[in-house]
């Protein structure tokens, strides 16, 4: 066991180390200049050198990707340039360890904007996720149990109309009906949860749903699904025969094995949601880690772009190793190795 | 109350179970009648699909919340089990009458331990705590004979044995001192040293216990091992029974005497094929008019004219509690029997 985790440990780090590498790899292989993008028309070669110089990008790409990686465990400072930093040293910002770099375009370090963001993209990710999994699974225990009735009928369609619908037209409409037309919830917005949690879950209510709403169509047809089998199994059959009531039955035999894949399922699911929502942070308006990756790549902001990747890379890469432990845990039959 | 009355543990009256299907109504069973004292063990035979299994599940009220529709009269020790409420069934329901499966591994939870699939039989039906309840599922464990039955308690389905899984179902199946034990093809999963050791085990509880024993098999040499009684099945039908001894010495039914002669016996030569019965079960939803079995019958031709195609045989007494359906005259009957090389048996 403890080798397990060990080895599966050692792969993350393995293979967050390979993603940066593409990163890297990908953005020099871009055929867009973010030096170009720093001046407007009447750009010279001469001034678009000099940004070249001071974003760093005229570097071999190796070294760049060195000291990206040398400033995870030292400090480093931006620009890297001794007579700027002899001449004028109140424009160098010091960067301390682990430094993720330094985004000329947002004038931060990147560690802050990760630190800003993600606590807006967790609320959203925690928060969709309770109500997905007790709306999903809740609505199709109950249409497994009233399988063939029109009630079955009636939540499965909705789930199926649920799911086809994209995640920006579902958010969009609410917006505008519940917020904007009617005035029920606030505009989306981020409240800090320990500064007020009302404000907190109102700001993000709209959000929740909308992520809610896709993802729970899903879960809806699984449970359903996986519900429906569980309960032809033998084992069923021998637990009423054994004159076991038949909530227990349901609860206590059909459930628990019916319920075990969707764990795994709802874990890769929390470590995607948790790695950015771009679509639905960017209707709502919420800087939080998927809107802050999309601006970083319409900027060509490498630094932001690679911290961000890595996040959401680990994130799910995370949630993958939690879900293998925690299957082992709850399925008697997986042995980990 | 007659003697007969008293001695009478399981009453069957005619008991049909059809389900509604989209192709049309299938009759699994479709007006079968037996009955079973204290202590006595009845086997019922038959091929697939020939209604062996729906009828044990119709006795605990399995079908119920399905869209079977179950007519007749099933009394067990006066009760009618098809009019009882759900809730005192359930009361019966591994209880007084407890059930074996076919598949000890399907038919065991694979998340639960052993250990806590017996307690929670017993504790469905007394009120003890989980302790006492798993104290009572060890000593049943040891007297099924799982050896360490302390530890193995607390284990998980996947890490038994086969035979092992059915002495634990066994054991969960008899925690309760039931006095009705139905035994769904109880040995069909194991191999054959197994099987006589799970014949053995159920022989030597029923006298600890007095239970008594169905045991549903398609395998004639189970039914000789462990029944008193025997009922062939045929497409829903009783088509024979009476005790074992009656039947396997003096069938009365070509069904029979094509189970009796497909069996494997080690005095036939080698390189022997086996008998086999032409033909394939029938449909259940549009049976073959008059005799079930006429389709596959070898020895419809000694009946006068056309009675088999288009007369339903009923069940006929030829000996004292021997009952057969055939069209077939007992004189017919017993010249075959007595052309049959080295008789059935």
């Amino acid at each position: 066991m403890f080798q397990y985790i060990l080895k599966r440990l050692l792969s993350i780090v393995g293979m967050l180390v390979l993603i940066s590498i593409s990163v890297f790899a990908l953005f020099f292989a871009v055929p867009a200049d973010p030096a170009r993008l720093t001046c407007g028309k009447n750009c010279t070669p001469a001034i678009i050198e000099a940004n070249r110089h001071a974003l760093g990008y005229d570097k071999p790409i190796v070294t760049q990707y060195l000291d990206f990686m040398k400033g995870l465990v030292s400090e480093r400072d931006f620009p890297d340039d001794p007579v700027i930093a002899k001449n004028s040293p109140q424009s160098i910002t010091h960067c301390p360890a682990p430094c993720l770099g330094y985004s000329v375009t947002q004038g931060q370090l990147v560690s802050k904007m990760i630190k800003d963001a993600f606590p807006i993209t967790a609320s959203i990710a925690v928060g969709a996720f309770v109500l997905w999994i007790v709306g999903g699974v809740g609505i199709g225990v109950l249409s497994a149990l009233k399988r063939g009735t029109l009630l079955e009928r009636g939540l499965v369609s909705a789930s199926l109309v649920a799911y086809s619908l994209p995640t920006f037209f579902i958010g969009l409409l609410l917006l505008n009906i519940v917020s904007i037309k009617y005035g029920l919830a606030p505009a989306a917005g981020y409240t800090p949860f320990l500064d007020d949690p009302v404000a907190w879950a109102q700001g993000m209510i709209l959000p929740w749903i909308t992520l809610a709403m896709v993802f729970a169509a899903l879960y809806v047809r699984l449970t359903r699904a996986n519900m429906l089998e569980t309960l032809s199994e033998d084992y069923i059959r021998t637990a009423r025969a054994k004159g076991v009531p038949e909530w227990a039955v349901i609860a206590r035999h059909a459930m628990r094995a019916a319920l075990t894949p969707i764990v795994t399922i709802a874990g890769l699911d929390l470590g995607g949601v948790l790695a950015g929502a771009a679509i639905t942070e960017t209707v709502f308006n919420l800087n939080g880690i998927g809107k802050t990756g999309v601006y970083a790549i319409q900027q060509l902001d490498l630094p932001v772009i690679v911290a961000v990747v890595l996040l959401s890379a680990f994130v799910i890469v995370l949630f993958n190793f939690v879900v293998d432990l925690l299957y082992a845990f709850l399925d008697p039959r997986v042995t980990l190795r | 109350m007659t003697e007969q009355q008293a001695r009478t543990l399981l009453d069957v009256r005619d008991l049909r179970v059809h389900f509604p299907t989209a192709d049309g109504l299938v009759r699994s069973v479709d007006g079968l009648s037996f009955s079973l004292a204290p202590g006595r063990t009845l086997g019922i035979v038959g091929e697939s699909g020939s209604g062996k299994s729906v009828t044990s599940q119709a006795i605990l009220g399995l079908h119920r919340g399905t869209r079977a529709q179950v007519s007749g009269s099933i009394s067990f020790d006066g009760v009618d089990l098809l009019g009882l409420p759900t809730r005192e069934l359930r009361r019966l329901r591994g209880n007084e009458i407890a059930m074996i499966f076919q598949d000890p591994l399907s038919a065991l939870h694979p998340y639960y331990t052993v250990g806590r699939q017996i307690a929670e039989a017993y504790r469905v039906h007394h009120s003890v705590g989980k302790r006492q309840a798993l104290a009572r599922a060890e000593e049943m464990l040891d007297l099924v004979g799982i050896p360490n039955a302390g530890r193995r308690l607390h284990e998980y389905p996947h890490q038994f044995s086969g035979g092992m899984r059915q002495r634990a179902m066994i054991a969960m199946a008899l925690v309760n001192d039931p006095r009705l034990l139905i035994a769904d093809e109880p040995t069909t999963a194991l191999d054959v040293t197994v099987q006589a050791q799970i014949l053995e085990l159920m022989k030597k509880l029923q006298q600890e216990f007095g239970s008594a024993i169905i045991v549903i098999t398609h395998d004639l040499g189970v039914v000789a091992d462990i029944a008193d009684d025997v009922l062939v099945m045929y497409a829903g039908h009783a088509v024979e029974q009476g005790a074992v001894a009656d039947v396997f010495y003096r069938p009365q039914m070509p069904y029979t005497w094509g189970l009796l002669a497909s069996m494997p016996r080690v005095e036939n030569p080698r390189g022997q094929r086996l008998a086999t019965i032409a033909g394939s079960p029938p449909s259940l939803i549009a049976p073959p008019a008059g005799c079930r079995f006429h389709p596959r019958c070898a020895y419809r031709g000694l009946v006068e004219g056309d009675a088999c195609v288009t007369s339903a045989p009923q069940l006929a007494t030829t000996e004292p509690g021997h009952l057969v359906r055939c069209h077939l005259e007992a004189a017919e009957r017993a010249r075959v029997l007595g052309n049959m090389k080295d008789g059935v048996r």
